[in-house]
């Protein structure tokens, strides 16, 4: 069954009638062809005039939706040979931060990133996305074993942000999420990351530090979620979607503010709605992105990515 | 004036009870055991109470007076874009930032300064807690940065005194991005062998301790200071657990292998300068300031494969 957004009702209403004709035409009953056509222009005018302008709070929900691609479909759909490797060496595996080795259009890649689940069981199982100390420290790990072999990084974004828990904290979570964000900006190699869905704090930032950071269309990418600024700024967590606007988190802002590299689009009513679409937007624009640098040593690559990290702050004005 | 105007007058007119003319902060109310502490005796035990040794908030310009010899001087800051979000909550984040500019008579959360300890040359900077809650913003990035940079030019140690709640909400993504950027000041002082030290004062959270604060060679702590990622109160909604005993304390973390020591403001001096003195190669002290040591510049990065043994 396909999960709609509040702000989708609308179009789930039309989508709803839609198929209730069809049923209607399936059973033997009255040729209902021409009006089932018109509805669906109707259906599909309504999805992009809606999709047109979503507020920063509704690309918030889009960035959320649990239908859309998750870090694993990234790396189904475009990774061979895929082999993830696990554990931080010092004290156990996280499942919410995914890590491996696998080829990328032939090429052999590291790859990197954030897994929220796709339904209850694996929704568990990958901490929803959250990572703990031990997440950073598998991270940084692969990421310095892409290092020593020279193999290209790809990273794939999708976080609320670290887990805040008593446990987290005792080991370190500060400190692992520091080393891991030192340890992209060292990487002698080329560092391609994509934000597809949440790009939430240092949670993310920590897996983010590349030469070319991409986001998703309707992805977000911001300092603290949008409840969390509304709840210390506001003292509301109601007033979220005004804290969304505040905060200028979508990929169009952050591109603007020159804090990311591209926008890759997706699909007419998100990515959700046409994953295929969009896996294969992301996989060619990763690439695009890549090839370029694969010319490059890694002096210049660090030299560069330092360069572009430096200037950040410096000139961003909305 | 005389003893008569100086002395007498003012202890016959509070016996009096004529109007008061001294200002009500002569006396201060110690936050943690709640006894008075006259303002003289606070001064001089450097704003720890001297009846249970809490170690209160200080100032920037005030940690640098407590720690560096007299002399010190402050470095002036680029400037940073002020409100590049055009930010707005309840209030104007240009208008807020402006009140704590006047009333701290600082462009923003951080002082950068450099200076003697104990003979030895350092670059500091210290956070201003009450500047706008000690917050990253992109003039706070800079001023590491700045700082970092600094360091390198005079051959100088770094050292970072930190009292932050993170990351400056107000400058939204372009705060989170000063988490890769002070990592990279912290590279720049390492990488040509100077020690990069940080001192986490109370408060220290979120985006500044997951950045260049936990990247220290050596990691010290005040007593009592209250460090983490997460705040309490994110954790316990999370978690639905009572947080243990001194959680998120400089103690706690002591114990938890996340710091090296936990000083006392007393002896923070003194253990700089022995730290920097130890860290320093003997003929470091001798090599002209302008010309980096190329023996300690850090080996080039493996290029390609590296066949395997």
């Amino acid at each position: 069954m396909r999960h709609f957004l509040d702000f989708e009702k609308p179009i789930a209403e039309l989508e709803g009638k839609i198929e209730e004709l069809r049923r209607t035409t399936d059973a033997g009953g009255i040729d209902v062809a021409e009006e089932v056509a018109k509805l669906r222009d109707k259906a599909q005018a309504l999805l992009k005039s809606t999709y047109a302008r979503l507020t920063p709070w509704q690309k918030t929900l889009v960035a959320r939706h649990p239908d859309r691609p998750k870090c694993l479909d990234y790396i189904r759909a475009h990774i061979e040979e895929w082999t993830p490797l696990a554990g931080d060496r010092a004290f156990a595996d996280d499942a919410a931060v995914v890590g491996g080795l696998g080829r990328f259009r032939g090429r052999a890649v590291a790859v990197l990133g954030t897994e929220k689940g796709s339904d209850t069981e694996t929704r568990v199982l990958h901490n929803f996305g959250m990572a703990k100390p031990e997440g950073y420290r598998k991270a940084r790990r692969i990421i310095e074993l892409a290092g020593r072999f020279g193999l290209p990084i790809l990273s794939f974004v999708d976080t609320a942000g670290a887990f805040p828990g008593i446990e987290a904290e005792a080991r370190g979570q500060a400190e692992a999420i520091a080393r891991s964000i030192e340890a992209c900006l060292e990487a002698p190699v080329p560092f391609v990351a994509t934000i597809i869905g949440e790009g939430g704090s240092g949670g993310a930032i920590a897996l983010a530090a590349a030469d070319r950071v991409l986001m998703l269309e309707h992805s977000i990418y911001s300092v603290i979620s949008p409840e969390g600024c509304a709840s210390i700024l506001w003292r509301d967590a109601a007033q979220a979607p005004t804290a969304a606007e505040a905060l200028k988190l979508t990929a169009e802002d952050l591109r603007r503010l020159n804090l990311v590299d591209a926008v890759v689009p997706e699909p007419l009513g998100g990515a959700h709605r046409d994953p295929e679409t969009a896996l294969a937007a992301v996989g060619n624009r990763v690439w695009d992105c890549l090839e370029p640098l694969l010319a490059l040593d890694g002096a210049t690559l660090r030299a560069r990515r330092r360069e572009k990290f430096l200037e950040m702050g410096r000139n961003s004005v909305i | 004036m005389n003893w008569i105007s100086e002395w007498a007058l003012p202890k016959i007119k509070t016996l009096f009870g004529a109007p008061r003319e001294v200002p009500e902060n002569l006396w201060h109310k110690c936050p943690a055991c709640e006894q008075m502490v006259f303002h003289r005796d606070l001064e001089r035990n450097l704003h720890v109470c001297p009846h249970c040794g809490h170690h209160m908030r200080v100032g920037a310009r005030q940690r640098l007076d407590y720690t560096l010899d007299e002399g010190w001087q402050r470095i002036e800051l680029p400037k940073a874009p002020q409100d590049p979000l055009r930010f707005r909550d309840q209030r104007r984040y240009v208008d807020r930032l402006r009140e704590a500019q006047a009333k701290g008579g600082q462009e923003d959360a951080v002082v950068v300064a450099h200076g003697v300890i104990e003979g030895n040359r350092v670059v500091a900077a210290a956070f201003d807690f009450s500047f706008m809650g000690g917050s990253m913003s992109a003039g706070v990035g800079e001023a590491l940065v700045t700082a970092a940079r600094l360091a390198v030019l005079q051959d100088s140690p770094l050292i970072v005194f930190t009292a932050s709640g993170g990351a400056r909400m107000q400058e939204g993504a372009i705060s989170l991005m000063q988490m890769p950027r002070t990592v990279i000041a912290t590279r720049m002082v390492k990488e040509v062998g100077l020690p990069f030290i940080v001192v986490l004062c109370d408060p220290t959270t979120g985006g500044v301790t997951a950045s260049f604060a936990m990247l220290g060679d050596i990691q010290i702590a005040e007593p009592g200071a209250m460090i983490g990622f997460a705040g309490a109160r994110v954790i316990e909604q999370t978690v639905r657990e009572k947080l243990p005993e001194g959680f998120q304390r400089a103690e706690y973390l002591l114990a938890h292998g996340i710091l090296d020591m936990v000083v006392k403001r007393s002896e923070m001096r003194a253990t700089l300068a022995r730290l920097i003195g130890l860290l320093r190669l003997p003929e470091r002290e001798t090599a002209p300031a302008a010309e980096p040591m190329l023996t300690l510049a850090p080996p080039a990065p493996a290029e390609g494969p590296t066949p395997a043994a």
